[in-house]
């Protein structure tokens, strides 16, 4: 399948090299463009290596860029737009994953990784069995070093 | 004849290796000088057969050997002859070639700049390198030889992929090895320390060269890359978030914070056991960057590097070196004694923090580049884990880290002062808020949300020259002896300034060019004008060209600026004849840091073309900042204290009588 669609992409980028947003497929309203290239940025290519349909040539981008903006003039809201591609093409399609089941890891991860770090450095500041971070001298002691230091050179 | 003494070369490499992994090794158990000796003179002669075996290939691409497998793959007769140098590497034996070239290079560099290190580290260093060069070789030797003969000879190659057709390919690969590869010599000493079961602060003093190198290197390699694909991929995009771009990006992040908490542990001998750590992540995120672009799995725009079969291979030295080192890392840490003690606010608290931030945002990036494959293999649901999702994680983990940077060398060891580096720093926090409201306003539009980047960029690059006007006390101190003072700091502060500043100067760069540039598409007829950033491009219209392996139809523009003509540019859309493989070659302007980016796209049916033109305010920061990072590097690593031996050579120097030469 995949195969397949990289095929068909061979061959439209060797026939004729699209472009990607082409000035016929822009929207009149400045707007309604700016809203439908934001939501272009967030949607992928799905026969493209990591590219977004924004930025895209294939053919296949080009469809998904001019469906986003009939849905657009069609007055949907932007999240309607992106529910309306995920139903179509699935989850793969959107470069940002929605928060669900199956990536509650993924999006906890900065806050998990972070929380592990900060409680491995409380541990190694308030270890019970470590002196208090840097241990101030007594005042016997500063008392003692301080006769040290205005003692006679000898 | 000459390829296979190149071939048998490699071979003869494979058993230099083998005794080098073993030989130093058991020597430094049995404390066996003669056995020791094998380390450094083995390490040399491997790194010369490597060199005879990878000039070899080079010969066979420069000639056009077409009987040689991979030079007919990669190559053609009437490519310029750079880019029969550097297609050595732009395909998948050649740059595994490469990758042990670098690796025999820092291994013999060891050798040979290691001298007084003490005998049974350097021998087990050299030993655990000689590892890694057994494991590439026998990689090279099993699943890619670019030794492979065809017969017959085919008459003509089938050209280098055109994207690679490239002065970026001559340079970004090896400067990006330089730095991937480097971080082995901190990996091979960290495992050799756990060998050994002793660690100290003198380790850390050796290590920590070996990692600014690599790190200067990667970053030069980064940046390269990053404007490679800028300019060559013809959208104007310079960070893509691409699992290659990944690959490289992580051990990056892992030696920055590597650098600096090899720094503790140099002055304070604390954290010990995470730099030892931190020291074996960095090379086995270069390790697994390597799987992961040339196994396939995930497919990119390195994509001429996939074959599946040779993922298996990597894959088990991945497993080997990363689970080895890991398990002799658990065996061995709980035996490593704690280091010194410090309070929560101090240069190494500040440096904590940095190692916290840069960890988790490395973290953060492995699972967004990893989780699509792991999730597909467990659960077969495909997603898609893309720039939004980086930009948004990493860029709130980063924000902290901009901040604090300034504050980390204004802060004393073992206990700081935070409120007087407040006090020292608000004037320059000001300065920066100030200007970064100036800036903006001048350049009017984007997000006022801009201002605070702006103001993070502008206070390290502020704050980074604070640090030396307070360190050579301008200001308070008679001018005459500031300047005698500033003259007198080390090299060292002079290159962290620079590092920190150019970090700076990149993310003025980045949030610039994200909050201002602008994005015009049309359609232009011959002699049509349009306006971009301030400049007037008339479209003068199209010719045919021919260039030695391709056609192209380029657009002529003249740029004007208040009437007057600037500049001009050709922008164009290749042909590759050989494979017949279209490339945007787009036409790039620069004025001052900024520049004008001219894209050609599809004619159109009444006789003109779609032209997309981009205003790229200040875009050149983004790779100069770097540029500035690694020339602080450099600074640093010039430094004399930093160089290697410099403490024993000066004590040899104040003995009255000549050692004997070693």
């Amino acid at each position: 399948m995949m195969r397949r669609f990289l095929l068909a992409l061979l061959l439209i980028a060797s026939a004729a090299p699209a472009f990607a947003v082409n000035p016929d497929e822009m929207l009149k309203d400045p707007a309604l463009e700016s809203r439908a290239r934001a939501i272009s940025a967030e949607l992928r290519c799905m026969v493209c290596q990591n590219q977004s349909i924004d930025d895209s040539n294939a053919e296949l981008a080009k469809d998904l860029r001019l469906l986003v903006r009939k849905r657009i003039t069609d007055g949907d809201s932007d999240q309607q737009v992106m529910s309306y591609i995920v139903s179509r093409y699935g989850e793969f399609v959107l470069l940002k994953p929605r928060f669900e089941v199956g990536t509650i890891a993924l999006w906890l991860s900065p806050v998990l990784l972070f929380a592990t770090g900060i409680s491995l450095l409380a541990t190694l500041f308030f270890r019970k069995d470590a002196p208090r971070a840097v241990n101030l001298l007594s005042p016997e002691e500063r008392k003692r070093l301080n006769q040290l230091l205005d003692g006679p050179d000898c | 004849m000459i390829i296979e003494i190149g071939h048998y070369a490699l071979i003869l490499a494979l058993a230099t290796a083998i005794i080098v992994s073993l030989v130093p090794l058991i020597g430094a158990r049995r404390v066996d000088q003669a056995m020791m000796d094998v380390g450094p003179i083995g390490s040399v002669v491997l790194f010369a057969l490597v060199a005879f075996s990878f000039g070899v290939l080079t010969y066979a691409h420069v000639v056009s050997d077409f009987s040689v497998k991979n030079v007919w793959e990669n190559s053609h007769s009437l490519m310029p002859l750079i880019y029969k140098y550097s297609g050595v590497w732009g395909n998948h034996e050649g740059s595994m070639m490469l990758w042990l070239l670098i690796l025999a290079l820092f291994s013999a560099l060891v050798a040979v700049f290691g001298r007084n290190l003490p005998e049974t580290l350097k021998a087990n260093v050299l030993s655990v390198q000689a590892w890694i060069s057994v494991a590439f070789i026998l990689f090279i030797l099993l699943t890619s030889n670019p030794f492979a003969r065809l017969d017959p000879a085919p008459a003509e190659g089938k050209d280098l992929n055109p994207i690679l057709q490239d002065i970026g390919l001559a340079i970004h690969p090896p400067l990006l090895y330089l730095g991937y590869v480097g971080f082995s010599v901190c990996f091979s000493f960290a495992v050799a320390a756990l060998i050994e079961g002793r660690i100290d602060a003198a380790w850390a003093r050796w290590v920590r060269p070996w990692t600014l190198a690599a790190w200067t290197f990667l970053t030069l390699g980064i940046a390269m890359g990053s404007y490679w694909a800028y300019y060559e991929l013809g959208w104007g995009g310079w960070w893509f978030w691409d699992p290659v771009e990944n690959a490289s990006f992580m051990p990056w992040l892992a030696g920055t914070a590597l650098l600096h908490s090899a720094l503790v542990m140099e002055k304070r001998e604390a954290l010990k056991i995470w730099t030892v750590l931190l020291a074996i992540l960095t090379f086995s995120l270069s390790l697994m960057g390597t799987f992961l672009v040339r196994s396939g799995v995930l497919t990119s725009v390195h994509a001429f590097a996939s074959d599946p079969s040779r993922g298996v291979f990597i894959l088990c030295i991945l497993l080997l070196f990363i689970g080895g080192a890991l398990s002799l890392f658990a065996f061995r840490a709980p035996r490593l004694t704690a280091g010194g003690l410090f309070a929560p606010i101090s240069r190494e608290g500040a440096l904590v923090v940095n190692n916290l931030i840069l960890t988790v945002a490395c973290g953060t990036v492995l699972t967004g580049t990893l989780y699509p494959l792991v999730l597909e293999t467990l659960t077969n649901d495909k997603i898609s884990v893309g720039p939004p999702f980086f930009n948004m994680t990493f860029g709130l983990l980063m924000a902290p880290l901009l901040v604090i940077v300034p504050f980390g060398p204004l802060l004393a060891w073992k206990r700081g002062d935070l409120l007087g580096a407040l006090q020292r720093l608000y004037a320059v926090a000001a300065l920066a808020f100030v200007a970064a409201v100036l800036f903006f306003y001048l350049q009017h539009g984007g997000p006022v949300m801009s201002v605070l980047g702006l103001a993070a960029g502008l206070f390290l690059v502020l704050g980074a020259i604070a640090d030396l006007w307070y360190r050579a006390g301008i200001g308070k101190q008679p001018l005459g002896i500031a300047w005698r003072r500033l003259k007198g700091l080390p090299r060292s502060a002079f290159g962290t300034a620079l590092a920190h500043a150019g970090l700076g100067i990149s993310v003025l760069g980045i949030v610039a060019v994200s909050t201002f540039q602008t994005e015009h598409v049309l359609q232009m007829k011959q002699g049509e004008v349009t306006d971009a950033g301030g400049y007037t491009l008339r479209f003068d219209g199209m010719k045919k060209a021919t260039g030695p392996n391709y056609t192209e139809d380029r657009g002529h523009f003249t740029i004007a600026r208040g009437g007057v003509e600037v500049a001009d540019v050709w922008s164009a859309k290749r042909i590759y004849t050989a494979g017949q493989m279209p490339t945007t070659e787009a036409g790039i302007l620069t004025f001052g840091a900024s520049q004008l980016y001219v894209s050609l796209g599809d004619p159109t049916d009444d006789g003109g073309i779609v032209v997309r033109i981009w205003w790229k305010p200040y875009i050149l920061c983004i790779w100069g900042g770097a540029l500035v990072m690694a020339f602080g590097g450099f600074v640093s690593l010039s430094d004399r204290r930093l160089r290697v031996g410099a403490p024993r050579r000066k004590a040899k120097a104040l003995q009255p009588v000549m050692e004997p030469a070693e």
